[in-house]
């Protein structure tokens, strides 16, 4: 199976290479993806030279432009996949149907994936984008049971490719504007989920409070993990109870999943995490391709090293195996 | 310690960093102006990094200055991150690491120093004159203290 890794630098992308990565993913310095974060991504310049590196030590690499363009700045998002062919990257990540009809118009030697973004989540929808716009690969979003994934890939000829590890969003990506609420930007259409500009930790007596917007959404005791500051993962009262009333802190680690997922006819595994160091990338893909090569090997699974390395420090296998709380 | 000797050396040696990572600073963006506190939290000092668009100043404080953003933690942890060692975000979670202030800035340095690569005992090898051993020795102290390894020769011979 293919690893697909993430990569929000330069350096991020050369340890993912490094470290093993079939294919990686990264994205411009701009609201063209969904990881348009304060010092990260690439410029045209770093991204032809890191497509170059890759492809050197036969890796690939796959731009995420993966936002949804704001009616009137069309250009930008147009100029981010002309630039994607002409940097030589192996295909793009769209998630917008305009902006799919215009690189299969313009680019059509440039290979699409659809994004997570786009939420196709059953074959109909998948076979739509595929005839109509020639996408040849689809991302899944985290709402699918493993028997599910199964049945997709039974009734379609397209690849999919399925979030193994990392962050986990509200389970409808592309549709969350939880964000907007709090901060008036989204990963939707600005690239940002709680944008760091609005987000402030206080420490006060050992309790550490998470701000998104001026709005406490978390606070936790002194041996507690830090809080996470986005909406979905806050700590709300409502009239007598508290608690996670989106979803809980957890981050996904499927990776004990990964012969279940090769049997439902998955092609790549999704790592999550480009807002995170080259040491993080670096050691999760080194577990990721172990963990790949002992399953194409038909070796057990190596033991699993990544539970530290989580957000909010704690595991789950997510909507793969569905259970109701 | 005399304060203003080490933070002319490591003034001097940020800006040789500065030189030969020109990227690094062109990261920070719009936060090129801000004022960073790094602050050590097992030692008394505390260290004001304030980049001024690639002619950066660093300077050493026994009583923390006014900043636009507050990076804490064991000077392990601090100098882990600076040379890649360890990520940020499992650092924070596991509250090793406490962020204040300015949120974005703070996001904005640590993903810049990640990108630069910066291998600390090459930095210093990079540095002639009167500087350079007095910072070895500072940096010696360092490895010793924290236990973080700040040469690459382990990670080259993989490649």
């Amino acid at each position: 199976m293919e690893i697909v890794c993430p990569a929000g630098t330069p350096a991020a992308l050369r340890a993912a290479v490094k470290a093993g990565a079939h294919t990686i993913y990264c994205g411009f310095a701009d609201e063209t993806n969904a990881r348009n974060f304060p010092g990260l991504n690439f410029s045209r310049e770093e991204m032809a030279e890191g497509i170059a590196f890759a492809h050197g030590h036969g890796s690939k690499v796959l731009i995420a432009i993966n936002t949804f363009p704001r009616a009137g700045s069309e250009s930008l998002w147009h100029a981010a996949v002309s630039d994607a062919e002409t940097a030589g990257a192996d295909a793009v990540i769209l998630a917008d149907i305009g902006l799919l009809a215009y690189a299969a118009n313009n680019h059509p030697n440039l290979r699409r994936h659809l994004s997570v973004q786009a939420a196709a989540a059953n074959a109909d929808v998948i076979n739509f984008y595929g005839s109509e716009f020639g996408v040849k690969r689809v991302v899944l979003p985290r709402v699918l049971s493993v028997p599910e994934i199964a049945a997709i890939n039974k009734d379609t000829d397209i690849e999919t490719e399925v979030f193994v590890f990392g962050g986990l969003c509200v389970m409808a990506e592309g549709r969350c504007s939880l964000s907007s609420y709090a901060t008036g930007l989204s990963p939707n259409m600005n690239g940002v989920c709680s944008p760091a500009s609005h987000v402030e930790y206080l420490e006060e007596d050992g309790h550490l409070s998470a701000r998104l917007g001026g709005y406490t959404i978390h606070s936790v005791g002194k041996d507690e993990p830090a809080p996470y500051p986005t909406l979905c993962k806050g700590c709300f009262g409502a009239g007598d109870k508290t608690g996670h009333l989106f979803e809980d802190p957890v981050s996904l680690n499927a990776e004990q999943l990964i012969p279940q997922l090769a049997k439902a006819g998955v092609t790549a595994l999704k790592i999550e995490g480009r807002q995170r160091s080259r040491s993080y990338v670096a050691q999760v893909v080194k577990n990721f391709r172990a963990a790949v090569d002992a399953v194409d090997a038909g070796r057990p699974l190596p033991e699993g090293m990544l539970a530290r390395l989580s957000e909010g420090q704690a595991v789950t296998t997510g909507a793969y195996k569905k259970t109701w709380r | 310690m005399p304060l203003a000797p080490v933070s002319l050396v490591l003034t001097r040696l940020t800006r040789n960093m500065a030189t030969r990572h020109s990227s690094m600073f062109r990261r920070l963006g719009e936060h090129d102006n801000a004022r960073f506190l790094l602050d050590p939290t097992d030692l008394p000092v505390t260290l004001c990094l304030e980049p001024r668009q690639g002619q950066p100043k660093v300077t050493l404080h026994r009583t923390p200055p006014q900043a636009d953003a507050r990076i804490a933690g064991p000077l392990a942890a601090l100098i882990g991150l600076v040379h890649g060692a360890y990520d940020g975000d499992a650092l924070f979670f596991s509250r090793d690491l406490v962020i204040e202030g300015d949120t974005a800035a703070a996001l904005a340095l640590r993903n810049a120093v990640d990108d630069a690569e910066l291998d600390i005992a090459a930095e210093i090898e990079a540095l002639s004159g009167p500087f350079a051993r007095p910072l070895h020795r500072l940096i010696d102290l360092a490895e010793r203290r924290t236990g973080v390894a700040l040469t690459r020769h382990e990670e080259d011979l993989l490649w």
